[in-house]
């Protein structure tokens, strides 16, 4: 009795939880005699403590403890890195020493009886500082690159430098050639939810309800840091109010909180303020990219050099598929990689929606944009050209590859005939209207998943993922493949997740979620059906526990990845300068889609977000301090409803047998990528005005 | 945010008796409550006004009469302001999200505190948050920064809307302190940062804003307000121009120009206005015009687009007058 329940448009099984205020969030999780905890930030960039003044501001009112790294415990902070931490450097070790490495760092941690005592005692507390000036600006000569150490080895999953042919040589001689240098603005993630923990201990065991997009690594990380076995520590967040990476890895204030709570005695809640969010939870990291293509007169491209470097802190070496896609995206026999990481003294950086492949995208189609241009080819037609057979990069075939369906389709809703070729020659009345139009790529990836179905007497069944669901759907689209797999109606099947001992989910990241807890479910209803057919029934729950991952040799044949293509309509006041989005239709390749409509609800999001990177997102940096001086919701610009225009996202048909059991590509990066590069194209084709910096604004167009 | 206490008041008069001994008022609260969290704002006595008899909104012949309790949005919504006095509610619904413009007043809005971003950091300089600190605009991140009124020692912009077009429509404000009432041009309640940024407004200890007063004219109706902002739904001004123009015959007999954004208050602009008077509205009498604009204008490091933007967005602020008419 299958139900065809995948593929259904079902709203979400959470949705009544959620606006009626019944879903709980971390900071929701009040515990009975509770205390609070405010960090206290580092006011200056670089340096160390020299002074703490910790005894006027015990005596305050309410006032339970203050940290500093004076009193602080010494941790353990056993070795632990997961995939989502950078494979080189380590990770700061909080109040166990008296440097301050960036801005805002934490200093010391104030523990009260209420949230008020606890933020006046935090701004009361005085520290003194032997300050140097931090070094900020990737842009400072005194910045110098540095080869990424996890990206030396030739098999690395980063590879700093790749060449096929000589593409150098072959750039020399082309015919046509677009050589130029693009830079992104760093971005917080902002999401609306703070990144919130609730820590209570029992003698020696801790919970956690913290915010996180990685459970399992939130607790092995925290029983490294305190030296504790990972069965000491249960972290639990069932609900999350949007992350776009910034809570995957487990960042300081987690370790904080516990510290805190063990210092009192008492569950202490920390809650990281909005400003807070700007400096010690990740970024995505500046860039600045050479890219350069040449091709025939015809449009044929004989080569690509793509060099790009990131910025990341001094203490670890963040690195992202920045220069990942260039290899594969379209058909040459000439590609040169370099990937540089520049040290500089900020927190770290971690994984943005579409980390690198944003950034990364954003170069080359900006890039062949230009050339079409160049070239007097229409863009598409540009990339149609140099369609790949295969992944020429890898050598491999595709398991599937719809970029020009794409392309095709989303040129026919969007009305992409109506363009006029020439710069500057749309109008609509005294506005300059343009057209862009960009690929879009992301990898995907499969991770190995389990999960744990149970049948149960009445009828139903539940299941058990230590998942999480930012908001994409993951409650809902899950529901559907156990529903599906077991042949139940929606409403007798109840999806858990979010808790550190349900079995082993990886990070609710990289477009994998789908792929790899969908296909962990799938295996484990399959294997509690089977369980049933041996047992009698006898009223007993009946339970079963699978894993599941991707076939190695089926990954081993095949390059796997979404395509899409992103195109975008602008108008710019040809007076002011001021640039609005009007429409962008965006169309993905991305094998079976589970649920139409979060599918779509997820694309409008990615490109949204790409519509923030394109002309609003930037983190500004004071360079004599490193301090952000605009980490606040009314000067960080992000586009809200009343920005956003109309955003369609169609999905092309595409069925890919290889990629997993249920076919299932991923969709929540690519919705980012491909979005700035469309818009900066329509900006360019409005007013023939070339921007190659992140965000576009109206300074950026006022001359042409 | 340290403690504080609030008390009600429901007269007038015993709300200047309270702020004559020091207490601040309290209206709609969206600047001072989150100046206060950020302890930028320490008052220990808070009056809350909210209950005054002053949200009145009134026409009186072509005078538009705002009580100074009234809120952003209930003035921008309301019919004979939208008729008779279109700048006004264009600039109320520009300045702000409507969830602010659903609680902020308008005596507030005109005393609003400034948008820099030293201003609000405690651990950075700035004159007009503790005097004589230092300035770490000057030499600091200062894109949003005046280009006009500046001094060594202060360059923020008054970040007030309405007030760019109650200062181009020679509004006027009545006041009523210890010593009773006055009135005075909103432009006067203004004051440049000189060496003494910390002082913004020239209201008299224990003076509270009754009203404002706008007077009506043949320019009332012919008046636009543009903002020019990288977001459109909210974002203080890079630069903004309120623009009002009569025009009979084909010539311009008056015209009322004030600029924000780029001022260290809202900036009126006379002699560009004498330089349109008698001449034809068209754009390129604009542009010679929008030129005197610059006149006395002292960019900072990292402000200098405003010298080609504020012509700009002068020019479109004139034209949109006749698209208005």
């Amino acid at each position: 009795m299958t139900t065809n329940v995948i593929g259904s448009p079902l709203p979400r099984v959470d949705g009544r939880a959620k606006v009626t205020g019944a879903a709980r969030y971390a900071a929701d999780f009040n515990q009975g005699g509770q205390a609070y905890a405010v960090i206290v930030g580092a006011t200056v960039g670089l340096g160390r403590v020299t002074g703490i003044e910790t005894a006027p501001v015990e005596k305050m009112p309410g006032v339970a403890a203050v940290i500093t790294h004076r009193n602080a415990p010494r941790l353990p902070y056993a070795p632990h890195k997961s995939y989502i931490d950078p494979a080189t450097g380590e990770r700061l070790h909080v109040l166990q020493d008296d440097q301050v490495r960036f801005y805002g760092q934490p200093v010391a941690i104030v523990v009260a009886d209420t949230l008020d005592q606890a933020e006046r005692a935090a701004a009361a507390l005085r520290i003194s500082y032997a300050a140097e000036r931090p070094l900020v600006d990737p842009a400072d000569p005194k910045a110098r690159p540095v080869v990424p150490e996890a990206g030396k080895q030739p098999d690395a999953r980063l590879p700093a430098d790749t060449a096929r042919g000589n593409a150098d040589s072959a750039l020399a001689v082309a015919p046509a050639k677009v050589d130029e240098i693009y830079e992104i603005a760093r971005e917080n993630h902002n999401p609306m939810e703070p990144h919130a923990t609730v820590a209570a201990w029992n003698a020696n065991r801790l919970t956690l309800w913290s915010k996180s997009q990685f459970v399992v690594n939130e607790q092995a990380e925290i029983a490294a840091v305190f030296g504790l076995p990972p069965e000491n520590i249960q972290v639990i967040c069932p609900f999350i109010g949007g992350a776009f990476g910034t809570s995957l890895r487990t960042w300081p204030h987690v370790t904080l909180a516990a510290v805190a709570a063990r210092q009192v005695g008492r569950p202490v809640k920390l809650v990281l303020t909005r400003k807070q969010m700007f400096f010690m939870t990740g970024h995505r990291p500046r860039t600045l990219q050479r890219m350069a293509l040449g091709a025939t007169a015809d449009g044929k491209l004989t080569s690509i050099v793509h060099e790009g470097t990131g910025e990341t802190s001094r203490y670890e070496e963040f690195m992202e598929a920045l220069t990942s896609v260039t290899g594969f995206l379209y058909s040459t026999p000439n590609v040169r990689t370099r990937y540089r990481l520049l040290p500089l003294d900020i927190g770290t950086p971690n994984h943005m929606r579409g980390p690198g492949e944003a950034s990364g995208v954003f170069a080359l189609e900006c890039a062949v944009d230009e050339l079409s241009y160049k070239l007097g080819i229409d863009p598409i037609d540009l990339r149609r050209r140099n369609e790949p057979a295969i992944d020429e990069g890898e050598n491999k075939p595709f398991s599937s590859r719809s970029l020009m369906k794409c392309h095709d389709l989303a040129a026919e809703r969007f009305g992409w005939s109506r363009r006029l070729p020439e710069p500057r020659s749309m109008r609509d009345g005294r506005l300059l209207v343009g057209m862009g139009v960009a690929s879009a790529s992301y990898p995907a990836f499969h991770a190995p998943a389990n999960a744990r179905a149970r049948l149960l007497a009445d009828g139903t069944a539940e299941i058990e993922v230590a998942a999480s669901d930012m908001g994409p759907g993951t409650y809902t689209s899950m529901t559907q493949v156990a529903a599906e797999t077991l042949g139940l109606p929606i409403e007798r099947v109840r999806f858990s997740l979010g808790r550190s001992d349900y079995p082993p989910a990886p990070s609710h990241g990289g477009s994998w979620t789908m792929a790899s807890v969908g296909s962990a479910i799938r295996a484990a209803c399959m294997a509690v059906q089977e369980e049933a057919a041996k047992r009698p029934r006898d009223g007993r729950p009946i339970e079963a526990t699978a894993s599941a991952q991707r076939d190695p040799d089926v990954a081993a044949r095949f390059s796997m990845h979404s395509f899409g293509a992103v195109f975008a309509e602008v108008a710019v006041d040809p007076d002011v300068g001021t640039i609005r989005l009007r429409r962008a239709v965006g169309t993905y390749g991305i094998g079976r889609v589970v649920n139409p409509r979060l599918a779509r609800s997820q694309c409008i999001g990615g490109m949204i977000g790409g519509m923030g990177m394109a002309l609003m997102e930037r983190t500004v940096l004071d360079p004599r301090d490193g301090r952000p001086v605009n980490a606040h919701m009314a000067d960080y610009l992000l586009p809200v409803n009343l920005d956003i225009p109309q955003l369609e996202a169609h999905f092309v048909e595409e069925i890919d047998p290889h990629v997993n059991a249920l076919g299932v590509k991923g969709l929540g990066e690519i919705a980012l990528v491909g979005m700035a590069p469309a818009i900066a194209n329509a900006v360019f084709h409005a007013t023939g005005k070339r921007v190659r910096s992140l965000p576009i604004r109206i300074e950026d167009v006022l001359t042409v | 945010m340290l403690p504080f206490t609030l008390e009600k008041v429901t007269s007038v008069q015993a709300a200047i008796a309270a702020a004559s001994s020091g207490r601040r008022f309290i209206a709609g609260g969206t600047t001072l409550i989150d100046l206060m969290r950020e302890e930028v704002e320490r008052p220990e006595h808070l009056v809350d006004i909210n209950t005054l008899p002053l949200s009145e909104i009134r026409i009186e012949g072509s005078d538009l009469v705002i009580g100074a309790l009234a809120r952003m949005a209930d003035v921008a919504a309301h019919a004979g302001v939208q008729r008779l006095h279109p700048l006004v509610a264009e600039s109320l619904i520009e300045g702000a999200s409507p969830q602010l413009r659903n609680m902020a007043s308008i005596g507030g809005n005109l005393l609003q505190r400034v948008r820099c971003p030293y201003f609000r950091m405690h651990d950075a300089p700035c004159n007009k948050r503790t005097p004589n600190s230092g300035c770490a605009a000057i030499d600091g991140l200062n894109a949003g920064h005046a280009i006009l009124g500046t001094s060594n020692h202060c360059a923020a912009t008054h970040p007030s809307d309405v007030a760019v077009a109650l200062v181009a429509l020679d509004a006027t404000m009545q006041v009523r302190g210890p010593r009773g009432e006055r009135s005075f041009p909103v432009e006067e309640l203004f004051r440049l940062p000189g060496d003494t940024p910390h002082l913004e407004h020239t209201l008299l200890p224990g003076e509270l804003i009754l009203a404002v007063r706008v007077p009506g004219g043949p320019f009332s109706r012919r008046a636009r307000y543009l903002k020019v902002r990288d977001r459109a739904s909210y974002e203080f001004a890079l630069v903004s121009a309120a623009a009002a123009l009569d025009i009979e015959d084909g010539m311009i007999r008056q015209a009322r120009l004030a600029v924000g954004g780029v001022g260290t208050r809202p900036w009126r602009l006379r002699t560009v206005e004498k330089a349109l008077i008698g001449r034809a509205p068209d754009r390129k009498i604009f542009e010679t015009a929008a030129r005197l604009a610059l006149e006395g204008a002292r960019p900072l490091s990292g402000n200098h687009d405003k010298l080609e933007l504020l012509p700009r967005t002068i020019v479109r602020a004139l034209e949109m007058t006749g698209e208005a008419a």
